[in-house]
């Protein structure tokens, strides 16, 4: 009987294996989007920035053009690059801790420049990379190694909420807040990249997918148990959906 | 803008010359004394068919700066002493990353906000910058037709080497308005080099990155390693200095650069008629720092003045190369104080009397 291929790794992922923790959503927004970049034949075509944090790694398995940048400066970095080239894809992918507070300057002001690029944002309401740190994403009550006693509002204020607050911006056209923890998820979450991407090349503008992703190692937590920790805590806070979609 | 003699501000003289040298983004965010440089670029990259923004901070300036560069474009950014200690993080950046650009500092009074005065006060956080083991081309104008000349070449420097570089300049070169003789003519010798490190889509080929972040063990020492490989053909071949009065036999030697140079040209003057023979070394590139050449100028003196405005930052490199500290007289005006030729002179006589 003939083999036939019903699978195979996309093209835009090196041979390299993930080293991600077990659990860890980066794994699989990397290949949602590498996925993407094949399905769309813009492998060519694409320049990505990775962040500082976990995601940092992202170019020794994506096989595309990438740089890093400054922690928190990727969307500025991006910002440039599709000046640059204005035909190629370009998108920033960054963390919370990235994002949300050594780089809401950056992110800020790209969005309201309204610049036509994508930026992908993991929250994981966590610092990953350093260990589980508190990030202004951080629940409230939740315990990291600087917030021992868990998130005190009174100390700390509230988990911000990025996807909502960029949304205010003119310039923004389009938001959507989604998980990748099962299948149907995983689908939801490729569309909303696949639409910031397709509003990118049809020059739509800034599109913003914000992906809760689960830190099993730095939540103390099974990855079966993190992934419920998305599904009926996280998301209750940050709600999935599509918050802006200007056409 | 036309060929020929032009009367133009130095900060103008340097928008001009990013043109030419095809620089083609430009990000950056106003301080004064330099605000001309992104009024005019708002109009003039444009214009020349490139990118200006008007970024919200110097982070963000010195970061798209980065972005444009791995880009492969020639890219620029400008400011004053304190927008340069926020550029810090990003030059480190672009050193590491080793990525051609050209950062000017049109240097003011420190530290803090200090004043808008000029100021030779960021001597030390050009030639010896942020973190990490690296270096970073410094270029001293001190008269407006080097504003252009140093900022044209500065391109090619970047290129060449893929390092920043830096144009050292200050509140005055930045304000004054000069005389200058433009030869447009002139293209720049790297600027249809191929840069095949560049980040312009993985077409045919695997895709690449750019990258500092080198956790393998030994890769980042061996990356520190190649980098002070470059550093010591950057010391052999572009290490430049000029040399004024030298062959008058002086008595003594002025070493000073930019502004406190063209004053020192007066001083020099002034000596004449009051019997003072003073030549002067005028170091062009402050990194690398023309050690030799001082040491073989100062041996033929009896002393070495060093003036500069600051309180006292280039003087550790002369310091360094002339080894005999006996010979070295240091004077200084801090935060914004420009001295005056006779009063430069005045602390010669004093001192050789």
């Amino acid at each position: 009987m003939a083999e036939k291929t019903v699978y195979k790794k996309p093209d835009s992922l090196t041979d390299r294996i993930f080293s991600y923790c077990w659990g860890c959503g980066h794994s699989t927004v990397h290949k949602v989007i590498a996925e993407l970049i094949d399905e769309l034949k813009l492998r060519e075509t694409t320049i990505a920035v990775a962040p500082v944090g976990c995601a940092v790694f992202a170019y020794d398995f994506w096989d595309f053009d990438t740089t890093e940048a400054a922690h928190g400066r990727a969307p500025v970095v991006a910002t440039a690059i599709k000046r640059v080239h204005p035909g190629h894809l370009v998108f920033a992918y960054q963390g919370d801790g990235d994002l949300a507070s050594i780089g809401m300057a950056e992110i800020i002001h790209t969005a309201n420049r309204g610049e036509n690029l994508s930026v992908i944002f993991i929250n994981n309401t966590n610092y990953g990379m350093t260990g589980g740190q508190m990030a202004p994403t951080t629940l409230i009550g939740q315990k990291t190694t600087t917030s021992p006693a868990g998130r005190d509002v009174k100390a700390n204020g509230y988990p911000i909420k990025m996807a909502e607050m960029l949304s205010q911006f003119e310039g923004v056209k389009y938001v959507e807040r989604v998980k990748v923890t099962d299948a149907a998820s995983v689908i939801k979450a490729k569309k909303a990249v696949k639409k910031a991407f397709m509003n990118q090349l049809n020059g739509v503008g800034f599109s913003f997918v914000e992906v809760l992703s689960s830190c099993p190692a730095n939540w103390r937590m099974e990855p079966l148990e993190a992934k419920g920790h998305i599904d009926n805590v996280i998301s209750k806070y940050y709600p999935l959906g599509v918050i802006k979609d200007i056409k | 803008m036309s060929d020929g003699k032009q009367f133009i501000k130095g900060n103008a003289a340097i928008v001009e010359a990013a043109i030419d040298a095809g620089c083609r983004f430009y990000a950056g965010y106003p301080i004064t004394p330099q605000n001309e440089i992104p009024e005019i670029m708002s109009w003039r990259m444009p214009e020349a068919g490139g990118t200006f923004i008007q970024a919200e901070s110097e982070l963000i300036s010195i970061n798209m700066v980065f972005g444009a560069a791995a880009a492969g474009a020639r890219a620029m950014t400008t400011s004053s002493s304190p927008g340069i200690s926020l550029m810090q993080e990003g030059i480190s950046y672009i050193a590491g990353c080793e990525l051609p650009a050209v950062i000017v500092n049109v240097m003011r009074g420190g530290p803090g906000l200090g004043n808008i005065a000029p100021s030779q006060s960021d001597y030390f956080q050009a030639v010896k910058p942020g973190h990490g083991d690296y270096h970073m081309i410094t270029l001293a104008p001190h008269k407006l037709s080097e504003m252009y000349d140093y900022t044209f070449d500065a391109f090619d420097l970047a290129d060449k080497y893929r390092v920043p570089v830096m144009i050292l300049a200050d509140g005055l070169l930045g304000q004054l308005m000069e005389n200058i003789e433009l030869d447009r003519s002139r293209k720049p010798a790297l600027l249809d080099a191929p840069k095949p490190w560049a980040l312009t889509g993985a077409k045919g080929r695997k895709g690449q990155r750019i990258v500092s972040l080198l956790m393998q063990q030994g890769a980042l020492e061996k990356h520190n390693m190649d980098l002070n490989e470059k550093y010591s053909v950057i010391k052999r071949d572009e290490t430049k200095f000029e040399l004024t009065n030298m062959d008058g036999s002086p008595d003594y030697l002025i070493a000073a650069f930019g502004t406190c140079a063209r004053i020192s040209k007066g001083v020099i003057n002034l000596g004449k008629a009051a019997g003072i023979n003073a030549g002067l070394f005028r170091p062009v590139t402050l990194w690398p720092f023309p050690y030799t050449a001082l040491k073989e100028a100062a041996k033929k003196v009896k002393k070495v003045f060093v003036f500069e405005m600051n309180l006292g930052q280039m003087v550790e490199d002369v310091k360094l190369a002339i080894e005999d500290s006996s010979k070295i007289e240091f004077y200084g005006r801090p935060g914004g104080g420009v001295p005056t030729a006779e009063e430069l002179l005045e602390f010669i006589k004093g001192k050789v009397k």
